[in-house]
C-alpha cells in the first residue's frame, strides 16, 4: 500500500495538477476569508467553510479522475495487478494519496483561525466541527471519484460522473421534498442525506452517527472499487 | 516450475484459450508461438494473475495463482506486451517504485544497479521515461520484470518494435537470463523462438497444436522447402521438363517476370532435395537459370504443416469442424 501511496502522492506534484488544486482552493478560501471575516468583521469561520464547499465539489472530481482511468489507458495497471500487493492495498494507497492532497489544501484554514484568534477567541468547537465535516465529506467525494474512475478509461467521463453523483447526493433533500407524501421514502432519504449531516458539523455538533455515516459510506465506496477491479479479471 | 492444466478462458461465446495444458521445467526457456490473437497474451495474463481463468489450474512453483495470488506473484517477473511504464517518472524513480511494489528484500541500490547494468540502461537512469525511445522503454520494462530476482520470467513479445541490433541484444540477454530463471517468451516470429528457446509451444485459435523441443520442430519444417526458379526459356517446355523430374510434386507458374524470363515455384515431395536435378536438366537444354532460391516456409505454412493433423484430431475429438 505504501508504495502505491507514495507514487500517487508524488504524481500529483510531478504534474501541475496538485499545485493547481492547492492554488485554486487556497485562493478561494483566502478570498472568502477576506470578504467575510476581515471586511465583514466576523470571527465566525463557518461561512468560509460553507462557501468553500461548492469549490470542493468541483475540484475534487479533478483530483480523482485520473486515479484508475489513467492506469488502465497507459496499461500500467498490469504492473499493479501482477504485483504482490492486494487490491485493497492498491485502492487504499490511492485513496489516502488523494485525501492527503485534499487535506493539505485545507491547512490554510488553520492559519485563518489563528489570525482570528489574535483578535478574539474563536469558537474552537465550531471550527473543529467544520474541519472534521469538510474532511469527511471531501473523503466521501474522493471515494466516489475513485469508484467512478475504476469504471472508465476516460478521465473526462470519470470527472463528470463524479461531479454529477456528488451533486445528486447533495440535492437529495430537495428530491425528498418532492416526495414528501410518501413517508417511507422521506425517512430513507433523510437518513442518507449528506447535506443535513454536513450542516450539523458546520454548527459545531460532532455526532457519532454522522461520523459513522461518512466513514461507512467511504468504506462502502472503496469496497465497491475493489470489487470492480476484481471483477475485471473475470471479464 | 510452471504447471498449466486444462486452462480455458471464455469471453461470452468466444473461447480465447481452449483447454491448454503444459509444464515448464526449471531453467527452461519456453517459446510461445502463434499468430496474433492466438491466445498467447491471454495465457500469460492468467499465469501472472492479471486475468482469471474460466476453468483450469495454473501453478507457479506449486503455488496456485488463483488461490494464493500474492505468494504466486512474488515468484513472477512479468513484462507485458506494452511495458507498464509511468511516463512522468524517471527511470530511477520508476525502478524504485517497482522495487517497493514487489516488496523486494534485496539490497536496493546494488540490486537496481546490477539490473540496469544487465539491460544497459545506466546511461538513461536519470531521464524521464516519457523522453526515452521505444528500445529503451522496452529495456526499462524488462528491468522492472527482473526486480527481486523472480524464479519465473514471463515476457510477452519482448522484441516488438526494436531495431535489428537491439533485437539481437535482447535475444542474447534473454538467453543468458535462462541460466538463472525459468522463462516463458511469446512471439509470432518463428526465427526468434528458434534462436532463443529450448522448447516451443505452438497455439492457434486458443488450441495448443504442438509442443516439442526446438530442434525437433525445426527439422520437421525445414525439410519441405519450396524452390523458386527463373528460367529464360519457353514457358510450357520448362513446365513440362520440371514436372518430369523425380521428386517434384507440383509446379506452379508465376508468369513472365522479365522479358522472356518465367518464374516457377517447385514443391518437392516430402524430404526430397531436387535442386541438383533442376539445375542440371535445365542447363542441359541450354536455358539460362536467371535465379534460383529456396523459400523458407512462412509461419502460416509451418502451422499448416505442423498443426493441421493435430488441430484435426483435437477438433475430431470434440466433434466440430
Amino acid at each position: 500500500m505504501s508504495a502505491v501511496f507514495k507514487r500517487e502522492f508524488r504524481a500529483f506534484f510531478t504534474s501541475p495538477l496538485g499545485y493547481v488544486v492547492l492554488a485554486a482552493l487556497g485562493f478561494f478560501a483566502g478570498l472568502f476569508f477576506y470578504l467575510i471575516n476581515i471586511v465583514g468583521f466576523s470571527s465566525d469561520l463557518s461561512y468560509v467553510f460553507s462557501n468553500m464547499f461548492a469549490f470542493i465539489l468541483i475540484v475534487l472530481p479533478l483530483v480523482t479522475m485520473r486515479l484508475f482511468s489513467e492506469e488502465k489507458r497507459q496499461k500500467t495497471d498490469q504492473a499493479l495487478l501482477t504485483s504482490p500487493v492486494s487490491l485493497t492495498g492498491i485502492v487504499l494507497g490511492k485513496y489516502f494519496a488523494a485525501l492527503l492532497v485534499y487535506a493539505l489544501s485545507l491547512l490554510e484554514m488553520i492559519v485563518f483561525a489563528m489570525i482570528v484568534a489574535f483578535q478574539v477567541t474563536p469558537d474552537w468547537t465550531v471550527f473543529l466541527g467544520n474541519c472534521i465535516g469538510i474532511l469527511l465529506i471531501g473523503g466521501f467525494i474522493i471515494s466516489i471519484g475513485l469508484l467512478i474512475s475504476s469504471l472508465t478509461e476516460s478521465q473526462l467521463i470519470a470527472a463528470i460522473g463524479t461531479l454529477g453523483i456528488s451533486f445528486m447526493l447533495l440535492l437529495m433533500d430537495s428530491v425528498a421534498y418532492q416526495f414528501s407524501r410518501i413517508k417511507v421514502l422521506t425517512t430513507v432519504i433523510n437518513f442518507l442525506s449528506v447535506s443535513q449531516r454536513y450542516s450539523s458539523f458546520t454548527s459545531g455538533v460532532i455526532a457519532y452517527d454522522d461520523i459513522i455515516y461518512f466513514v461507512s459510506m467511504q468504506a462502502l465506496m472503496l469496497f465497491l472499487t475493489v470489487r470492480v477491479l476484481d471483477r475485471k479479471r473475470w471479464g | 516450475m510452471i504447471e498449466v492444466q486444462n486452462l480455458t478462458k471464455r469471453y461470452g461465446n468466444h473461447v480465447a484459450v481452449d483447454n491448454i495444458s503444459f509444464k515448464v521445467n526449471e531453467g527452461e526457456i519456453l517459446g510461445f508461438l502463434g499468430p496474433n490473437g492466438a491466445g498467447k497474451t491471454t495465457t500469460m495474463n492468467i499465469l501472472t494473475g492479471y486475468l482469471s481463468a474460466s476453468s483450469g489450474i495454473a501453478k507457479i512453483n506449486d503455488i496456485d495463482v488463483l488461490e494464493q495470488p500474492s505468494l504466486a506473484k512474488m515468484n513472477i517477473g512479468y513484462m507485458p506486451e506494452q511495458p507498464p511504464l509511468y511516463l512522468d517518472m524517471t527511470v530511477r524513480e520508476y525502478l524504485d517504485f517497482m522495487y517497493d511494489l514487489k516488496k523486494c528484500k534485496l539490497p536496493r541500490r546494488e540490486h537496481i544497479a546490477e539490473i540496469c547494468k544487465l539491460v544497459k540502461i545506466e546511461n538513461v537512469y536519470g531521464r524521464l521515461i516519457k523522453n526515452l525511445s521505444k528500445g529503451y522503454r522496452q529495456r526499462v520494462g524488462l528491468a522492472q520484470a527482473l526486480i527481486g530476482k523472480p524464479p519465473v520470467l514471463i515476457l510477452d513479445e519482448p522484441t516488438v518494435g526494436l531495431d535489428p541490433k537491439q533485437i539481437l541484444e535482447i535475444r542474447a540477454l534473454i538467453k543468458s537470463l535462462g541460466k538463472q530463471h525459468t522463462v516463458i517468451l511469446s512471439s509470432h516470429i518463428l526465427q526468434e523462438i528458434e534462436a532463443v528457446c529450448d522448447r516451443i509451444i505452438i497455439i492457434n485459435k486458443g488450441v495448443l497444436v504442438a509442443d516439442g523441443k526446438t530442434s525437433e520442430l525445426a527439422v520437421k519444417h525445414s525439410a519441405d522447402r519450396r524452390l523458386i526458379v527463373r528460367v529464360a526459356g519457353g514457358h510450357d517446355e520448362v513446365i513440362n521438363l520440371l514436372k518430369r523430374i523425380p521428386g517434384v510434386d507440383k509446379v506452379t507458374s508465376h508468369g513472365e517476370k522479365e522479358p522472356g524470363v518465367y518464374e516457377f515455384a517447385i514443391e518437392p515431395s516430402h524430404g526430397c532435395d531436387v535442386r541438383r536435378d533442376v539445375s542440371t536438366r535445365i542447363a542441359a537444354r541450354n536455358w539460362p537459370i536467371m535465379e534460383m532460391k529456396s523459400m523458407e516456409m512462412t509461419l502460416e505454412e509451418v502451422f499448416i504443416a505442423l498443426t493441421r493433423e493435430r488441430l484435426d484430431t483435437v477438433r475430431a475429438k470434440k466433434g466440430v469442424h
